[in-house]
């Protein structure tokens, strides 16, 4: 047991301090889930890239620095202390790639990832759809075979698909076999999203950004190399994605220490004794939450499977997330309704519950998983 | 950075879960309780001491393991989950090491498991185990100081956990000897004692989850186990979220008490707060869970429950810790205000 950092990953969190200090922009960017907004994020992921900190866990050939698990989350410290953009590359670089490390041909991740580290292609994740949310495997977008054309040719409709408007490229999952049942049969494509029959239409989210999108697919081809994993391997290679979805890579402890720290700024700044029974108890488990993530990243380092594990954190982090920023509007009486980062960040912490699998369906893994529960 | 504990530490819990599963049942809280035959539980406890459980933080010098506060939250968890009516908490990670570094002639008997040690650092509170304990240690003046029970008058009082065997305790007004004494070293003993009560409440919260899961799975109504209905997974769900997000927090506390860490005391506060949260979420839901059955005394889970309820209070309860945090975050000021006077 030993719960300091080395001195070798203490270097490593100087070097992301300074060039974080000198290059994060002084002013917020506006949100990343807006046209004008999505360009300055661009800029800065491109900043981010060059210097070399967009994937610093990648290997080097692909444009990262082949950090550690645990350089990865002081890099994931420091970047949100430091204050810096969201990343709106995000869905790109924290899902898919995962899973191209992991099912991808060595042709396929000479060609997707780079371009990923870089920003120049960005992905959006295409998996719900208007009938199929938390019962995912109840999709119907289909993929039929179009042996001449050597691919596949999709049609369906998928849906609520984070910044889709903006992005260019889609991952998703698409029924290849119409006959097998539910998990079997479907198939995970990567689709530009500038292929002869898409059309991506953008809506509006609770936080009045336009960071929705609706993809509608009318007989798009897609050739067999943007087959990721085997054909009807589909279920399996996605499961492999929400695992780094809903456990460390998404959420690292940085983003809520450092909101826990603005919140303690706040309860200071309003003076003595405001809540702070309340406020004590948010901080301690944002603290919770890193050693929690501590004990996983063991875990990892030396080999442990995580598995169902990762719906802890999902729950963990989201209930988190939005008290923080509750407490915070408790804080700021009249002024939470004000539009700024608190009430912004409180809007979008509600929609933690829901993504990469709803609460509900994390408590019924927890249940059946982890304590053995029947499942029906 | 390594967020595990090492074989040396888990080593002494393992002999001890070991005994606990041969001896140790509900059969032993119930000899506990007044009235109780207590003998099968001192025999569990000397076959503990045997094993090395009373001598832990005791150094090898005295006959002790040498082991330092890393070795407490598996301990205790493990204690904690058997509820083995015993002062675990006090004579283990406080009194022991204080009689050893006292010199104190009662030590062997300690170690040995023949005499009872516990100790209370709350003036005027009632002591657990201070009914049926031999050793007893008290604040006096601005010391610990240890006393036979025969030095002291004690005066039972009812609890809510009957194998606590509470009571209060008046010390003559000299002998006695000093265990501790000074702040630095009185806040030493305090922080064992709660990473320890912490760590035993993660063990109760585990058991009563173990019970309640082994009940839904068998319990049918409707013509399908209870455990099936989400309502039932999802309560269960929450409590194993907060036993697992607090049991980082115990073993945190304990690398810090024994690393010297400068965050020591708000980590050990953190600990006792979550898993004190933890266990009567535990044990609320457990009760619910277990409809009818779980409110009766003639199922088992409420000896657990009623000592989780103790210990959740005991070494501070969660409020009085956050309000320690408060301070040292800086958030409590001189004044203090209500909600109503801040809005305004």
């Amino acid at each position: 047991m030993d719960l300091t950092w080395s001195a070798e990953e203490e270097e490593f969190r100087l070097e992301a301090r300074e060039w974080l200090a000198a290059n994060v922009p002084s002013n917020p960017l506006p949100s990343g889930d807006t046209r004008e907004g999505f360009a300055a994020h661009l800029e800065w992921e491109r900043a981010l890239f060059e210097a070399r900190w967009s994937v610093v866990s990648w290997p080097e050939a692909y444009g990262g620095r082949d950090a550690s698990l645990w350089q990865w989350l002081v890099f994931e410290d420091e970047y949100h202390r430091a204050g810096a953009p969201a990343r709106v590359t995000q869905n790109g670089i924290f899902l898919l790639a995962p899973t191209v490390f992991a099912f991808g041909t060595q042709e396929q991740q000479r060609r997707i990832l780079p371009r990923m580290a870089a920003a120049q292609d960005l992905w959006a994740q295409g998996w719900s759809e208007p009938g199929a949310g938390s019962d995912l495997a109840g999709i119907r977008s289909r993929a039929v075979r179009d042996e001449q054309a050597g691919g596949w040719r999709l049609s369906g409709q998928k849906t609520w698909t984070t910044r889709g408007a903006f992005c260019t490229h889609l991952f998703g999952l698409f029924r290849t076999d119409p006959e097998a049942e539910r998990h079997r049969g479907l198939t995970y494509f990567l689709v530009p999203l500038d292929a002869p029959g898409v059309t991506v239409r953008g809506f509006e989210r609770l936080d009045g950004d336009e960071g929705f999108a609706e993809v509608f697919l009318d007989d798009v081809l897609v050739p067999d190399a943007d087959v990721l994993g085997g054909v009807g391997e589909g279920w399996r290679v996605a499961m492999a994605t929400t695992g780094s979805e809903r456990g460390l890579t998404l959420r690292s402890p940085g983003r809520f220490l450092h909101t826990a720290g603005r919140l303690l700024d706040l309860a200071r700044a309003r003076g003595p004794g405001s809540h702070r029974d309340r406020v004590v108890q948010s901080w301690i488990e944002a603290q919770a939450y890193e050693l929690f993530t501590l004990e996983q990243v063991t875990s990892i380092v030396e080999g442990r499977q995580v598995g169902a594990e990762s719906s802890l954190n999902k729950l963990f982090w989201s209930q988190l997330d939005i008290a923080l920023h509750e407490m915070a509007a408790e804080l700021l009486g009249p002024e939470a309704e004000v539009d700024g980062p608190w009430s912004r960040g409180f809007l979008f912490s509600l929609a933690g519950p829901i993504y990469a699998g709803t609460n509900e369906i994390q408590r019924n893994i927890v249940a059946e998983r982890l304590l053995g529960l029947p499942r029906r | 950075m390594r967020f595990a504990v090492t074989e040396r530490d888990t080593a002494l819990a393992e002999a001890a879960a070991e005994v606990l599963a041969k001896r140790a049942g509900a059969e032993q809280i119930r000899a506990g309780w007044p009235g109780g035959r207590t003998e099968s539980v001192d025999a569990v406890w000397r076959t503990l001491a045997g094993v090395g459980v009373t001598g832990a933080l005791v150094p090898e010098s005295a006959d002790g393991c040498g082991l330092d506060e890393n070795a407490l939250p598996p301990l205790m968890e493990t204690l904690g989950r058997s509820g083995l009516p015993v002062p675990a908490a006090e004579s283990v990670a406080v009194g022991a090491p204080l009689l050893a570094a006292a010199g104190a002639p009662q030590l062997p008997a300690v170690l040995g498991g023949s005499a009872l040690l516990t100790v209370s650092l709350t003036p005027d509170a009632p002591v657990p185990f201070a009914a049926r304990a031999d050793l007893i240690a008290v604040p006096r003046g601005d010391g610990l100081r240890l006393y036979t029970r025969a030095e002291m008058e004690t005066e039972p009082v009812d609890s809510i956990d009957g194998s606590r065997r509470l009571a209060r305790v008046h010390a003559p007004s000299d002998g006695g000897l000093l265990l501790a004494e000074g702040p630095d070293e009185l806040a030493v003993a305090y922080r064992r004692g709660v990473l320890a009560t912490a760590a035993l409440l993660v063990g109760l919260a585990g058991r009563m989850l173990e019970l309640t899961v082994a009940h839904v799975r068998e319990r049918h109504q409707f013509g399908v186990p209870v455990g099936s209905f989400q309502a039932v997974k999802h309560a269960l769900a929450d409590v194993e979220l907060a036993v697992r997000f607090a049991r980082p927090a115990v073993l945190a506390a304990g690398w810090a008490q024994a690393a010297g860490d400068p965050e020591t005391a708000v980590r050990t506060s953190m600990a006792k707060i979550l898993a004190s949260e933890a266990a009567r979420q535990a044990a609320r839901t457990a009760i619910q869970c277990h409809g009818a059955m779980g409110y009766t005394t003639e199922y088992d889970l409420h000896l657990y429950a009623k000592r989780a309820w103790a210990l959740a209070a005991d070494w501070g309860g969660p409020t009085e810790h956050r309000e320690f945090v408060a301070q040292r975050l800086g958030l409590a000021g001189t004044s203090d205000c209500t909600g109503e006077e801040a809005a305004m």
